[in-house]
């Protein structure tokens, strides 16, 4: 688990501007139980998110990343509490949720886009129903709720008249996934955290929905949270980019900073496995080998440190704090190398 | 959406007008073309019609026999096709589906029967289907230590065979229609609970479920806007199933004592009564047995044409 010392640098910008960011996570923590035998013994935990920390800044877009397994989507459900976290502060505006924030004013304020856009449409609710359910549940009219779902069905590019009263079934994978992005607008919400929102979707229909996404952002002055595995992708859409390793923040920062010289060697793994469009440029660095170990036993010290090239005797022992990089205050990294002080062999050298 | 046309307006007006009984007018709209289900539909409807107009249908008393003519045959149908009036107590009368083993008029018992035996196999279902549904709902969507407690008194229940645990109810509770409703209600909740709780943990999982979580919105909410519509379609479609049991076991009760009485009309009971007659006049013995198997297959049949109704994918 992160010290506090090492949250505070983990979000730059909070500092530099008086105003707090849009969302702030510090120290979030779930760890699900295994429970075995006839009693439902607890046999083991599965440290699904432990210890992360990081900020949304207003009108940005912080791309998350990672293998699957990894506690991208977790850590998304804990911040809209459909998992009550273990641990953890979570700041909207500044306003601690439980303290000065209820669960309901969370709930408005952000919305989620879940990956399966079937499973997350209701399918006995013809969808300007589904659409209209968020502002009837916060007493909005019925006639005024189904009319803003007609008015955000064309935002999103269906025609109100022609697509309101259908059923999820009679609508294509991508027109679903844009229902389910005006149901997450109808509430009127500050951020979007967007899970794997595009994953299932084919190419071309999920390029369609990333520039609707990009409009709608613009238009809502929307703040993105964005999950995906698919790295081009997330550099499309990210301003800012959050690498996760097995319920750890591995690295974060600016978005050319991560893409063009990343710190952290799972990171330049990670990227390394990046298809590139250019023949001439191969990859050089070996890709990652086998799967990332099991959560319910984590690997000690640095998580990483199984599967690292460069690992040394500190990495097995001492847990990485998430530290800000001397040369761009954005840039934050957890690993040994780039701590001057964590004796590592190759620490401070800019490996 | 300030520069629409007139139009565009009324359209629309009438789109959000019709919209919130669009599901069950689509169901309805689906039932009526499925032929087989409407005339099952007809044919319970024609029953139940029957049995509630029964007093006023002109038919013979149900409970006066004539000994003379007792296990008379069905006049049309035993090959002399002597369909004349004979004499009886009460007058020249025709029987048109033979007489009983008392020379009762077997249509009149037949029709007064299904008011009870109707009664019988739809009142528990439908208690049962109330009680069971809420209890499954409820320990599927709460999940945890609720479900545990309920679901685990349900299987105590389950422990005993439907017969065993109705006639042991039936028994600690003492004879009587109204008591035999009460234990046949008890052996179906067990049953509809767990199909409800099934079916509810399923729905549970969905995201759409955690997207109206993340809407805000709470549990009772959630669970009238989102569970219902989902799983009382496949509870619905069980519960009519049970139609059948429920009137099979009633007649069992009956026949032990349990239920009904002689001389009340009961299919049950009437077959029961007739079992004797089996070798003496098949067809009249057979007539109570074919009713509740008439009965059984419609509900059966209905119960299959409206979940294919139901389903929003056909």
């Amino acid at each position: 688990m992160s010290a506090p010392s090492a949250a505070a640098v983990a979000a730059p910008e909070s500092s530099a501007q008086t105003t707090p960011p849009l969302l702030s996570v510090r120290g979030l923590v779930k760890h699900f139980p295994i429970t075995g035998g006839i009693l439902g013994r607890k046999v083991g935990t599965v440290q699904a998110v432990d210890g992360v920390d990081f900020d949304i800044a207003k009108g940005e877009t912080l791309g998350v990343v990672g293998e699957s397994g990894c506690g991208k989507s977790t850590t998304a459900r804990l911040v809209m509490h459909l998992i009550q976290p273990d641990a953890g502060d979570l700041r909207v505006e500044g306003r601690t949720i439980g303290l000065n924030l209820t669960l309901r004013e969370l709930r408005r304020g952000v919305q989620m886009v879940f990956q399966d856009s079937f499973a997350s449409l209701n399918p006995r609710l013809t969808i300007q129903d589904s659409i209209a359910f968020g502002p009837k549940v916060y007493g909005t009219p019925e006639r005024e709720a189904l009319a803003r779902a007609h008015d955000l069905l064309e935002k999103v590019g269906l025609d109100p008249m022609s697509f309101g009263r259908r059923y999820p079934h009679e609508l294509s994978g991508g027109q679903r996934q844009r229902v389910n992005i005006a149901r997450a607008l109808a509430l009127q919400p500050k951020l979007l955290l967007l899970d794997e929102a595009v994953s299932a979707l084919d190419k071309s229909v999920e390029a369609q929905v990333l520039n609707l996404l990009v409009d709608l952002k613009a238009q809502f002055d929307l703040t993105y949270m964005f999950i995906s595995h698919d790295l081009n992708v997330v550099q499309y859409m990210s301003d800012r980019v959050m690498v996760m390793y097995l319920g750890r923040v591995a690295e974060i920062g600016p978005v050319e900073i991560i893409y063009g010289g990343a710190r952290h060697p799972y990171t330049r793994a990670l990227l390394s496995a990046m298809p590139s469009m250019d023949p001439a440029k191969r990859t050089m660095e070996a890709p990652l080998a086998g799967d990332p170990p099991n959560p319910i036993d984590p690997p000690s010290g640095c998580r990483f440190h199984t599967r690292c090239p460069f690992a040394e005797v500190v990495c097995s022992t001492r847990v990485p704090d998430l530290l800000r990089q001397p040369e761009t205050a954005q840039h934050a990294v957890a690993c040994h190398m780039a701590d001057a002080s964590s004796g590592h062999s190759r620490a401070g050298s800019g490996t | 959406m300030s520069n629409v046309s007139a139009a565009d307006v009324a359209t629309q007006a009438a789109a959000l007008a019709g919209n919130t009984q669009g599901y069950w007018s689509g169901v309805i709209r689906k039932l009526a073309r499925d032929k087989v289900a409407m005339t099952c539909l007809g044919i319970i409807l024609l029953l139940i019609a029957a049995a509630i107009l029964a007093p006023w249908l002109g038919l013979a008393d149900p409970y006066r026999g004539a000994i003379a003519r007792r296990l008379r045959g069905i006049c049309w149908l035993d090959g002399t096709l002597d369909c004349a009036a004979v004499s009886t107590p009460w007058g020249p009368h025709i029987y048109w589906l033979g007489g009983d083993e008392q020379g009762r008029d077997m249509l009149a018992r037949l029709i007064h029967g299904g008011r009870l035996s109707l009664f019988i196999g739809l009142l528990p279902v439908l208690n049962a289907f109330v009680i069971g549904s809420l209890l499954g709902i409820v320990a599927g969507y709460r999940g945890g230590t609720v479900n545990t407690m309920i679901m685990r008194t349900i299987d105590v229940f389950y422990a005993f065979p439907s017969v065993l645990l109705a006639i042991a109810i039936s028994g600690a509770l003492g004879a009587g229609i109204l008591n035999s409703i009460v234990s046949l209600t008890i052996v179906f909740i067990p049953p509809i609970a767990r199909v409800a709780e099934s079916v509810t943990t399923q729905v549970r999982s969905l995201d759409f479920v955690d997207a109206a979580r993340a809407s805000g919105a709470g549990a009772f909410t959630i669970i009238r806007v989102h569970v219902l519509n989902n799983v009382l379609g496949p509870i619905f479609v069980f519960a009519t199933s049970l139609i059948s049991v429920s009137m099979i076991l009633a007649s069992g009760l009956s026949f032990l004592g349990l239920g009904t009485k002689p001389p009340e009309p009961e299919w049950g009971l009437m077959l029961n009564t007739l079992r004797t007659a089996i070798y003496q006049q098949p067809l009249v013995a057979a007539l109570p047995g074919a009713m509740i198997f008439m009965v059984s297959i419609c509900f059966n049949l209905l119960s299959d044409g409206l979940r294919s109704a139901m389903d929003v994918r056909t």
